[in-house]
C-alpha cells in the first residue's frame, strides 16, 4: 500500500487514542473530527468526570458564584468517542502500540495523543499536608472544598506561593474579606513569571487590598492536631491560620512514561513543533504526539528554545495542529508557532500577557501610568521586542504580539498619547530558576554513531529547599 | 447550559455583561467573570452576548441546537 493510500485508511478506520481527557484533550478529539477523522477515537482521563474548565476554580467557583461541577466544557461538536474516565494511564509500549491501564487493561492505538497536563505540587510534608484544612487547587474537588471551607468564614488563610494562583486565590479571599497572609519565598508576587518591576507592582496591589503579604520568607512548618492551626516561617514568626493554601505551582504528569522511551521527564515531553514526540535519543517519532501543558516545544522565535507553556490558549491552539498533523500527510504539517498569551484577574486588574517575558533582559513601561495600574511594559532581549505585559490594557497586546512577530527593536515606541513619564528601560531582573539544579538528567553510552544511545538518570524527589513558590 | 470565554482573545469590551448581566460580569475595568453553567432562563440572552462579542470570544453550548 503506498502511503497515501495507508493514510486514506488511517482516517476511515484507524484507532486514535487520547491520553489526558481535559481542555487540550477535548479540543484535539473535536478538530480530529474537523478534519475527517472517522475511526476509532478512545479518550483516557484519570479523573471521573467530563472535561471541565479550569481556570474558574481559582475564581468564580471560590467566590461562590460557580457552583464545582458547573464548570463542564462546552462541546464544540459531537465527537463519537469511547471515554474511559476514572482511570489513569500507567504505561507506554511503544513498539506494540499500546497504552496501559492503572486497572491492567491495555488499549491499542494507530497514533497516539498525550495530553496528560499537570498536578499541583502539594506541600513536601506529607503529614502536615495531610491536615485538615490544607489545600491544593487544581481539580474541581480541589476547588469545591476549598470554597465550602471560605463559605464558613475562617478566621485567616494562609496562601503559600504568590504566583498567579495564589494571587488570585488570595484576591478571592479579600473579595470576601476574609483575612489572608500571603508567603513568598521570592522577593514580591509573579516575580518568577514578570521578573522584579511587575512584581512590586503586584505586591503594592496585594497590599493596597488589604493582605498580609510577606516576601523573602518560607513556611518552615505547619502545625496542627488533625486540623491545621498554625504556620511557622522562615524569619521565626508565626501565625494562626484556619486554612492553607499551597500553590507552589505545578507538576508534569510524566511519570506514567518514565519507560516508554519517549523525551518524558519533569519538564514535560519533548516535540518538535509539529508535536511529534521525541524519544529519549532526540529522535521524533511519527505515530506518538503531544500537546497542552505537558507538552515541550521549540518556538522559532524564541531561538528554538523549548518552551512548557501552562496557558489555557496554548492548549487549545497546540491541540488543533496536533489534530491536524495526527491525519494528515508530511508534507502538510503545520507548526506551532502561535504566540503564548496568559491572562491572571486579581484585585480588580485584568493582568494580560502576551511573548515569553522569562528571556528579557530588559523591561520597560511603554504606555500608560503604572501609578494608575493602566499600562503596557514591553520586555526586550538583545534589543528587540519579545514579550509585554498589559495591566487593564489588554487591547493593545496584539500590537505587540506583532511587534514580537517582526523582531522589532525594543524598547518600541509609545503606540498612544498616553506616553508614560519614564520609557526607560530597566533590568528584567528574573530570579534564577532554582530548580534547574540537580545535575545531568542524561547519559549517553555508546561510541560509533549506530550504536549511541541515551538513558536517563533517575534525579531523587525534589527536596523542600529546592522548591521555588 | 455550558460557557467558557477565551480570555485570551477577550479585550475587555463588555458587550457581553451589557447584554446578559447575570451571566457575565466585568471585574474592575476590564477583567470579565463568566458563569461557566447560567441558567437555562438566560440562554437567548446568553446567546445574544456570544453573537455581539466583537472578538467572538464567547463559546455556548445549549441542550437544545441554537
Amino acid at each position: 500500500m503506498s502511503s497515501e493510500q495507508s493514510l486514506k485508511a488511517f482516517r476511515r478506520d484507524g484507532r486514535i487514542v487520547i491520553v489526558g481527557a481535559s481542555l487540550a484533550g477535548l479540543r484535539a478529539a473535536e478538530a480530529l473530527r474537523d478534519e475527517g477523522f472517522t475511526g476509532a477515537l478512545t479518550l483516557i482521563g484519570d479523573e471521573a468526570c467530563e472535561p471541565y474548565d479550569r481556570p474558574p476554580l481559582s475564581k468564580q467557583v471560590l467566590t461562590g458564584w460557580v457552583p464545582a461541577d458547573g464548570t463542564a466544557l462546552p462541546r464544540r461538536r459531537e465527537i463519537g468517542a469511547e471515554w474511559l474516565l476514572g482511570v489513569a494511564a500507567s504505561g507506554l509500549d511503544l513498539a506494540g502500540k499500546r497504552v496501559r491501564l492503572a486497572d491492567g487493561r491495555e488499549i491499542p492505538y494507530d497514533r497516539l495523543l498525550i495530553t496528560t497536563g499537570v498536578r499541583a505540587r502539594s506541600w513536601p510534608d506529607e503529614a502536615e499536608a495531610a491536615l485538615d484544612g490544607v489545600f491544593v487547587v487544581r481539580t474541581r474537588d480541589d476547588s469545591g472544598r476549598l470554597r465550602e471551607r471560605l463559605d464558613a468564614g475562617p478566621g485567616r488563610v494562609l496562601v503559600i506561593g504568590a504566583g498567579f494562583a495564589g494571587s488570585e486565590i488570595a484576591s478571592v479571599c479579600r473579595e470576601r474579606g476574609i483575612p489572608v497572609t500571603v508567603a513568598e519565598v521570592a522577593e514580591a508576587p509573579l516575580v518568577g513569571a514578570l521578573g522584579s518591576m511587575i512584581g512590586s507592582i503586584a505586591a503594592d496591589l496585594q497590599r493596597a487590598h488589604g493582605v498580609d503579604l510577606r516576601c523573602g520568607v518560607r513556611v518552615t512548618r505547619l502545625e496542627g492536631d488533625g486540623r491545621v492551626r498554625r504556620a511557622h516561617f522562615s524569619d521565626g514568626d508565626a501565625i494562626d491560620a484556619e486554612v492553607v493554601v499551597v500553590a507552589l505551582g505545578g507538576v508534569r504528569n510524566t511519570e506514567w512514561l518514565r519507560d516508554s522511551g519517549l523525551a518524558a521527564d519533569r519538564w514535560g515531553v519533548a516535540c518538535d513543533s509539529g508535536c511529534r514526540a521525541f524519544d529519549i535519543n532526540g529522535l521524533v517519532t511519527d505515530d506518538v504526539f503531544v500537546a497542552g501543558d505537558v507538552a515541550r516545544c521549540p518556538h522559532p522565535v524564541y531561538e528554538y528554545r523549548f518552551l512548557s507553556l501552562e496557558h489555557w490558549a496554548n492548549a487549545v491552539e497546540q491541540a488543533q495542529v496536533a489534530a491536524h498533523n495526527m491525519v494528515s500527510p508530511p508534507t502538510d504539517r503545520w507548526p506551532h508557532l502561535s504566540m503564548p498569551t496568559f491572562w491572571s484577574m486579581q484585585f480588580g486588574v485584568n493582568i494580560k500577557s502576551v511573548g515569553v517575558p522569562v528571556m528579557a533582559d530588559e523591561i520597560a513601561v511603554t504606555q500608560g501610568s503604572v501609578e494608575e495600574r493602566r499600562f503596557v511594559a514591553a520586555y526586550g532581549y538583545r534589543g528587540r521586542v519579545i514579550a509585554a505585559v498589559s495591566f487593564d490594557n489588554a487591547k493593545w497586546l496584539d500590537h505587540y504580539r506583532q511587534l514580537i512577530e517582526t523582531a522589532a527593536p525594543f524598547p518600541p515606541s509609545c503606540p498612544t498619547p498616553d506616553r508614560p513619564a519614564d520609557m526607560k528601560p530597566v533590568p528584567a531582573d528574573f530570579p534564577d530558576p532554582v530548580v534547574i539544579t540537580h545535575g545531568a538528567t542524561v547519559l549517553v553510552t555508546g561510541h560509533e554513531p549506530s550504536e549511541r544511545r541515551v538513558a536517563f538518570v533517575r534525579p531523587g524527589p525534589l527536596k523542600p529547599q529546592e522548591k521555588r513558590s | 447550559m455550558r460557557v467558557v470565554v477565551d480570555l485570551a482573545r477577550c479585550q475587555g469590551y463588555a458587550q457581553c455583561a451589557f447584554l446578559a448581566p447575570d451571566a457575565f460580569r466585568m471585574q474592575g475595568e476590564e477583567a470579565l467573570a463568566f458563569h461557566s453553567s447560567p441558567d437555562d432562563a438566560q440562554r437567548d440572552q446568553v446567546l445574544r452576548a456570544a453573537a455581539a462579542c466583537p472578538v467572538q470570544a464567547i463559546l455556548v453550548e445549549t441542550a437544545e441546537p441554537s
